[in-house]
């Protein structure tokens, strides 16, 4: 079994477009949405629920308001400003909460309760092309490195049940602790960048952190026709870096329309000159890789 | 001389954890009697954060001297080093080969971290 | 007088697209504030020198390894696992992880413990045209407290001109830091499900926290779409669609500005602002 991620450092370069057309090229495989912040694979990969867990993750302090006699402690000494006054007793602010436990500690009344926190949860589905786990974090919560984990140690154990010859993740944007959660220990990093400069900036970025992790990567330009000369930029920074560019896709208004009718471009429009780049783009993965077994 | 090896597996034959501050468990082997132990690190799989350093002071407390894993951080080494405790490194292996190789002297030691912290 | 971040659930909408275009559209003094601390992009568009730089510090424990009896309090209390204590060796800080939250100081009974500015990250201050500043938020590669750094940008403006802040993708701490900062939020998205979909879960966290917001549609192709359906639906004001057009795409990638191409949308960013000022009752 082959662990493969798609990452793009800058958001809205065409990963997921990538990704979701990988579901229907590739066979016998699972897919992974690791982009937790902003899980879009099931937009267009259409899932259907089999079973959840809950993501717990940190603590957050709760105020028994029958027990809090209004001293103001908890709220003098938070730092986070993230416990609000109320007419007879004080209330934690659920979105600004880190979670330290200084307020629990100098209550005098024991009257804050400090529970772990439910952050997401993650979900295993049954979609046309096959099997896909998928998170969502709930909004403010953070950590989303470690439901990034989670997802990956589900979805391998998922595709050694059955046998599976890949496990696609779909990574998230950016380069900090999930992209590292997502790429460590994966066979191959697959980097979706377009040529303009924040594009080019984070594929540099990315690069550094798979060389650093001694995982090979290999690149496909989107959009590669609009700025030609940014894109010969990449090009050579690409050979810099060994990593091998394996397609170039263009400007094309079919990534939109397939995003619009939540379909992947090979399914939405299978005869188009994208959906045959995008085809020879799998191809390309499964020769470099020697196939999925 | 007892080696701690990061792993999700239970005996000589699993694959050795590329991943060592989130790794669920360790192999704690032992060269004199040839025997093994395994030591819990599944608090740390689910850590907010500061993994790898939980993860260095539990091998510490286990007594290890020596570590093997994929990688170390910074903050996790910093634990390490102030405990005399060596590390290795491995690429994908099975722990028993893994072992070999360190007592053929085929691993690479590290004292310095090899990836950035997270 | 007025702070507007611009924001958007997910990256790659023209976020920072937009914010750079209404700081040049508005005339007299405007602030662009960079807030997205973790990959601040606007100084890109901009090839002018720096400034000034300014450290963005919080404090942390500094152990007094005499006074340190090593009885594992703090390392107890701790619940980011940034101090730690072995055997019978004096506590260790580890600074990156630390959240400054003070609880290692509280409970230790040595009085071991005592906190110290320590740099976190840093602010840029850029002239970028006459009237027009940019300061901008960075923070060191592997510390986590985005959320002060953010804080720290905001102190920086003043407050009698119209601030735009270039907020952090997502809907994290670090937007909500932002968004906590501004008087109004513009939510920039696309009329695809992946847009409105990111879009619905920005539009949760701001109802949560009871923040005053409208939604601008970039890459429009029809007047009526599904986010604009939504918005209805939603009671959310649309305060403008831009266009899907080639042409912008590609002066942003040469590191263009929106109105370099389209100049005439310099009236209906202004009229957007109007707009903003009503619904908050502020003047501009």
């Amino acid at each position: 079994m082959k662990e493969i991620v798609i990452i793009s450092g800058k958001g809205g370069t065409g990963k997921t477009s990538v990704t979701g057309s990988f579901a229907v090229l590739a066979s016998n495989k699972v897919m992974a949405d690791c982009d937790v912040d902003a899980a879009d694979l099931h937009l267009i990969l259409d899932p259907v629920l089999l079973e959840q867990h809950k993501f717990m993750s940190g603590h957050e302090a709760v105020i028994n308001a029958d027990l809090c006699d209004s001293c103001g402690l908890c709220a003098d000494f938070c730092r986070f400003d993230a416990i609000e006054q109320l007419q007879d007793s004080y209330a934690v602010k659920h979105i600004g909460c880190e979670g330290c436990k200084v307020c629990v500690e100098v209550c005098p009344q024991s009257a804050i309760d400090f529970p772990s926190s439910h952050s997401g949860d993650c979900y295993h589905s049954t979609t046309e092309y096959g099997p896909m786990i998928h998170a969502r974090l709930k909004a403010g919560a953070e950590n989303s490195g470690k439901l990034v984990t989670q997802v990956r140690n589900e979805a391998r154990q998922c595709g050694n049940e059955m046998n599976a010859s890949w496990v696609i993740i779909d990574g998230p944007p950016g380069i900090g602790c999930p992209v590292i959660s997502a790429i460590t220990g994966v066979d191959l990093a697959l980097i979706v960048t377009e040529p303009t400069l924040s594009g080019k900036h984070d594929l540099e970025r990315v690069l550094q952190l798979s060389k650093h992790f001694s995982i090979p990567a290999l690149i496909v330009i989107n959009k590669w026709d609009l700025n030609i000369k940014l894109s010969a930029e990449i090009e050579a920074l690409a050979a810099v870096y060994s990593a091998e560019i394996i397609g170039k896709l263009i400007y094309s208004p079919l990534f939109n329309l397939a995003q619009i009718a939540g379909l992947p471009v090979v399914k939405y429009a299978p005869n188009s000159q994208e959906a045959i780049e995008l085809t020879a783009i799998w191809q390309k993965i499964e020769s470099i890789t020697g196939g999925g077994e | 001389m007892k080696i701690a090896i990061s792993t999700a597996g239970n005996n000589l034959d699993a694959q050795v954890e590329l991943r060592f501050g989130r790794a669920s468990s360790f192999l704690l082997f032992d060269t004199d009697t040839r025997n093994f132990s395994m030591l819990d690190n599944s608090e740390q799989v689910n850590a907010m954060q500061g993994a790898g350093i939980k993860t260095a002071q539990n091998i510490v407390t286990a007594g290890a001297d020596v570590l093997i894993s994929g990688h170390c951080g910074p903050k996790a080494m910093q634990v390490l080093n102030a405990k005399n405790i060596a590390v290795y490194v491995t690429e994908k292996n099975v722990i028993g080969t893994a072992i070999a190789n360190l007592q053929n002297g085929l691993l690479e030691q590290i004292t310095t971290h090899d990836v950035a912290g997270h | 007088m007025m702070k507007i971040a611009v924001a958007s659930g997910k990256g790659g909408t023209g976020k920072t697209t937009l914010s750079i275009a209404l700081t040049q559209a508005i005339s007299g003094k405007v602030t662009l504030l960079d807030c997205d601390v973790e990959e601040p992009n606007c100084h890109l568009f901009f090839p002018v020198e720096l400034d000034e730089t300014l450290p963005v510090t919080v404090l942390i424990p500094v152990v007094d390894e005499d006074l340190c009896n090593s009885c594992g309090k703090c390392a107890e209390m701790c619940q980011f696992n940034a101090i730690i204590c072995m055997d019978i060796d004096p506590a260790m800080v580890f600074p990156a992880l630390c959240h400054s939250c003070g609880g290692c100081a509280l409970v230790c009974e040595t009085g071991a413990i005592s906190e110290e500015e320590c740099v976190i990250g840093c602010i840029e201050k850029r002239t970028i045209a006459q009237d027009k500043t940019l300061i901008s938020g960075r923070l060191n590669i592997g510390y986590s407290l985005a959320p002060t750094v953010i804080r720290a940008v905001n102190r920086e403006q003043s407050d009698n001109q119209i601030t735009i802040i270039d907020a952090p993708p997502g809907t994290a701490c670090p937007f909500v830091a932002t968004v906590s900062e501004s008087d109004f939020t513009i939510l920039v998205t696309e009329p695809t499900k992946f847009g409105l979909h990111d879009l619905s879960l920005a539009v949760a966290t701001l109802r949560e926290m009871k923040r005053h917001f409208g939604v601008v549609i970039n890459r429009s192709e029809q007047a009526e779409n599904m986010v604009t359906d939504y918005c209805q639906q939603e009671n959310i004001p649309v305060l403008l669609q831009i266009p899907a057009s080639r042409k912008i795409a590609e002066s942003y990638s040469r590191g263009g500005s929106l109105l370099d191409v389209m100049p005439e949308m310099k009236l209906d960013l202004l009229a957007m602002l109007k707009q903003i000022q009503a619904m908050i009752g502020s003047k501009i």
